[in-house]
């Protein structure tokens, strides 16, 4: 069997080292000892195709979850998952999950002194489309508090998590929203040096995606690894 | 067009919130081909300590040696009953534990051939990406001609190598850092 391309490894500054001091928790949990180069064999090229058929038709509603209205602002998320050389990714499976309008997760390791809305739970899930599109209702999460330093505030964000068609195309994220004055601040956004890359992870707002006296629209692009055009192995 | 791919960014804490739904402890029903293993083992960070809020994700070949998954052209029987993935937990000591079947052994490139491995990706709060190592089988053969255990620097290969105990439970354990036992992961 002759071997089939890999996927392009990362543009310089895009992607975080696991190391990154400004983010506490990466000093005892980033590895020490050098990576050993992988190859992209079938093993990775491959990987699991969880679709359409595992996700209900409420799942990426998240605001109707439940018997009553969550508090907040509802919006409307959307976007097109694309690869690197610009194909849309279609059936693949896209996951959130999220902190209500306060800024409080329904976990029980969020002690965060702000209400938890019966309401919401913060879970969602949906398959894209044929051209790579997927869409979530749901309500603006809060900002919250965290103890990587003193005042430490994330900015609002919602975190995504896709499988695309192969291991290596495994994404988990987090999207913000345009103009938070928290994301100068936030070494998670800031993980990276490559300015534009960190803008790519702000949804811009769409007001053909509004709804009238509803809700208002964000549009959120996301580009998974593309494959290589022939073979490769260093 | 030229895209780059989006930035990778940490689980976070609460990802149970939006992940467990697909968490499973067997990877096989009763009707899978192939001979059963037990895996089971510990996170634990630089200082030893338990990791309680990892979440590993495991992807492997059937027991014919086949991925269900187009990519994988070989002339191999698929098993209906095994899809070759499974979302798993760590407990409030960090320890994990699933069961599945033995993978077959699958093509590597250029001709060679890939001892019965599993591809584990690793998630947790502090992790800005999730690493991404193998567990290989202790006393498999074809482990001394892996063309990737090969590229790892002997004295780690054991951190790759999942050992039974005395109860047959395939031993393996995760060291996110650590100068000696650091489990060796792989720049994907
Ligand atoms: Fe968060």
């Amino acid at each position: 069997m002759s071997d089939k391309p890999g996927y392009r490894r990362p543009q310089a500054g895009t992607q975080p080292d696991y190391l990154h001091p400004a983010y506490q928790s990466t000093n005892l949990r980033s590895p020490s000892q050098p990576l050993v180069f992988l190859p992209h064999s079938l093993s990775e090229i491959t990987g699991p195709t969880i679709g359409a058929e595992r996700i209900n038709e409420k799942d990426n509603d998240l605001t109707a979850q439940h018997d009553g209205e969550p508090q907040g602002e509802r919006i409307i998320v959307h976007g097109r998952v694309l690869d690197e050389n610009g194909l849309p990714v279609p059936g693949i499976l896209v996951e959130i999950w999220q902190a209500n309008a306060a800024g409080r997760y329904n976990h029980a390791r969020d002690l965060h002194d702000a209400p938890l809305d019966p309401n919401f739970t913060g879970t969602g899930r949906t398959v894209t489309d044929a051209e790579g599109w997927y869409q979530f209702q749901t309500i603006k999460p809060g900002a919250y508090p965290w103890g990587n330093h003193h005042n430490a505030w994330r900015p609002a964000h919602i975190h995504f998590s896709l499988f695309g068609p192969s291991v290596l195309t495994r994404l988990v994220t987090q999207m913000y929203f345009p103009g938070d004055p928290l994301l100068e601040y936030d070494p998670i956004y800031n993980c990276v040096p490559d300015t534009s890359a960190k803008q790519r992870l702000i949804a811009t707002f769409d007001l053909e995606k509004t709804i009238p006296s509803y809700a208002l629209g964000y549009r959120w692009d996301i580009v998974l690894r593309g494959r290589d055009a022939t073979p490769m192995e260093k | 067009m030229s895209l780059y791919a989006t930035t990778s960014h940490t689980v976070g804490p609460y990802y149970h919130i939006g992940l467990t739904w697909l968490n499973r402890e067997a990877l096989a029903n009763a009707a899978t081909l192939g001979e059963r293993v037990a895996i089971s083992g510990q996170v634990v960070d630089g200082n030893g300590d338990v990791v309680n809020d990892a979440m590993l994700e495991v992807w492997q070949a059937n027991a014919a040696g086949k991925y269900d998954h187009p990519e994988d052209d070989q002339d191999k029987a698929l098993d209906p009953n095994f899809e070759g993935f499974g979302r798993v937990p760590v407990d409030a000591e960090g320890r994990f534990r699933f069961t599945t079947v033995k993978p077959g052994s699958v093509p590597g490139l250029a001709g060679t051939t890939q001892a019965p491995h599993l591809v584990v990706l690793v998630f947790a709060r502090g992790l800005v990406k999730h690493l991404l190592t193998r567990i290989y089988f202790d006393g498999e053969a074809l482990n001394a001609d892996d063309p990737l255990l090969a590229r790892v620097p002997k004295e780690r290969r054991s951190t790759l190598i999942a050992k039974p105990d005395a109860d047959g439970v395939h031993q393996w354990n995760v060291v996110l850092q650590g100068t000696d036992k650091e489990t060796v992961f792989f720049d994907y």
